[in-house]
């Protein structure tokens, strides 16, 4: 597990696939075969595919026999796992981390009056821009009071 | 009809439409109407693929005979695929496939919430994770169908036109047959009557919001349980298609 948080998000390099929930066990066997189960983040999220072959490559150059991955598609991944010091640094990475719970809770028609605090200024003079960014996870925004755009991790 | 034929079946009705879909949306990469918009419909496409992808995956593994995900999406001809008439409508112009977006999402909003409450593991856990995705395209379509609906005389007659042409074809998203029957005697699938009615309440609030009318039904088609489609789907599959057909097993 350790050695699995030396893995980046492809993506968003300064968090690990550990901090984003991505991971969600680690068994190791009497013949050092090591089996690991994730959970997909978002279902056509190309970054699953980079994962699988991070994860097999840095626990074969570790002394694993064998590697198998599985996938468990239950419990559904979610941005309440993240925890507080994985939120901060994605805001100090630039990206507003997620603000509220899933967003399977959140009314249908609501989610333009959502405001969300700005990872540069830190104000919440913000408006949305797009709902859907450069990558699944992620809306584009843009904060009126230091005229920068931003990327704003979404609720999921 | 056996369970496990039955959930094949219904795997491919739901994977198939999302394939078809996403590779209609597809079509929009580098056109679309501004580039915010651009991205928008590739990531919708994008979760359709992957949704997609997971159900084949469960399909392939009850099909057995070396049947894998990428031999379901690319190897059948179309009669054997089972995707709903409404996802291999063309695009369009911007309003009619935003139109299509609401009416198709709100439709797998509805469905999706229901298996959440399926016996069937995993199609609980799919729709768990894909509901929490539609509700995002059905946001997304629905704010620009009340913008368009709304926005000048020219935006309006289109949306109009667009949602006149596109009703006759949500009859078939909600066809049951055997397969629908036993799933729903095992608790697995839904009535798709009751999709039916919450579906309509929800396209139903939108349209009113857009002050669209909704149309009468006239020359309504069907048949997508049966595999029976409109003229596109060959032309869809052709292009689709293409590179595994000309080097079959080919790899990325």
């Amino acid at each position: 597990m350790e050695l699995l948080e030396l893995i980046p998000d492809p993506d968003i390099p300064v968090v690990s696939i550990v901090e984003l929930g991505i991971v969600r066990g680690v068994a190791v066997d009497e013949n050092n075969k090591v089996t690991v189960t994730i959970t997909p983040t978002y279902s056509g999220c190309p970054a699953m595919t980079v994962f699988k072959e991070d994860i097999k490559e840095l626990l074969l150059k570790n002394g694993a026999e064998d590697v198998e991955i599985k996938i468990a598609h239950s419990p559904t991944w979610s941005t309440d796992w993240l925890s507080g010091s994985t939120r901060e640094k994605l805001r100090a990475y630039g990206i507003a981390p997620p603000e509220s719970n899933s967003s399977a809770s959140v009314p249908l028609f609501s989610s333009s009056k959502q405001k969300i605090i700005c990872p540069h200024c830190g104000n919440t003079n913000s408006r949305l821009t797009s709902q859907f960014g450069s990558t699944p996870c992620k809306s584009l925004w843009y904060c009126d009071s230091c005229l920068q755009p931003f990327e704003y991790f979404k609720c999921y | 009809m056996k369970t496990q034929e039955a959930i094949y079946q219904y795997c491919l009705r739901i994977a198939d439409s999302n394939l078809i879909l996403a590779q209609r949306l597809a079509e929009w990469c580098s056109r679309g109407p501004i580039l915010e918009e651009d991205l928008a419909m590739t990531n919708i496409s994008l979760d359709l693929f992957g949704q997609a992808e997971t159900l084949y995956e469960y399909a392939a593994t009850i099909k057995g005979d070396n049947a894998t995900a990428d031999s379901l999406a690319f190897l059948r001809v179309e009669r054997e695929y089972f995707n709903r008439l409404i996802t291999e409508q063309p695009n369009g112009d911007f309003a009619v496939t935003m139109v299509r977006e609401v009416l198709f999402s709100a439709y797998q909003n509805h469905l999706y919430e229901a298996l959440c409450k399926s016996n069937d593991e995993m199609f609980r856990g799919f729709a768990e994770k894909a509901i929490k995705e539609v509700r995002y395209h059905l946001r997304h379509s629905s704010e620009w169908v009340i913008r368009l609906g709304g926005g000048t005389e020219e935006s309006k007659v289109r949306s109009q036109a667009a949602l006149n042409e596109l009703w006759r074809f949500t009859v078939d998203m909600f066809e049951m047959d055997e397969v629908d029957e036993e799933l729903i005697s095992m608790g697995i699938a839904p009535d798709m009557k009751e999709i039916n009615k919450s579906w309509m309440k929800t396209v139903t609030e939108v349209f009113t919001e857009a002050e669209l009318h909704i149309p009468d039904l006239n020359n309504v088609i069907k048949g997508s349980n049966k595999g029976i489609h409109t003229e596109h789907l060959g032309h869809i599959l052709s292009e689709m298609q293409y590179l595994q057909r000309a080097f079959p097993g080919a790899t990325w």
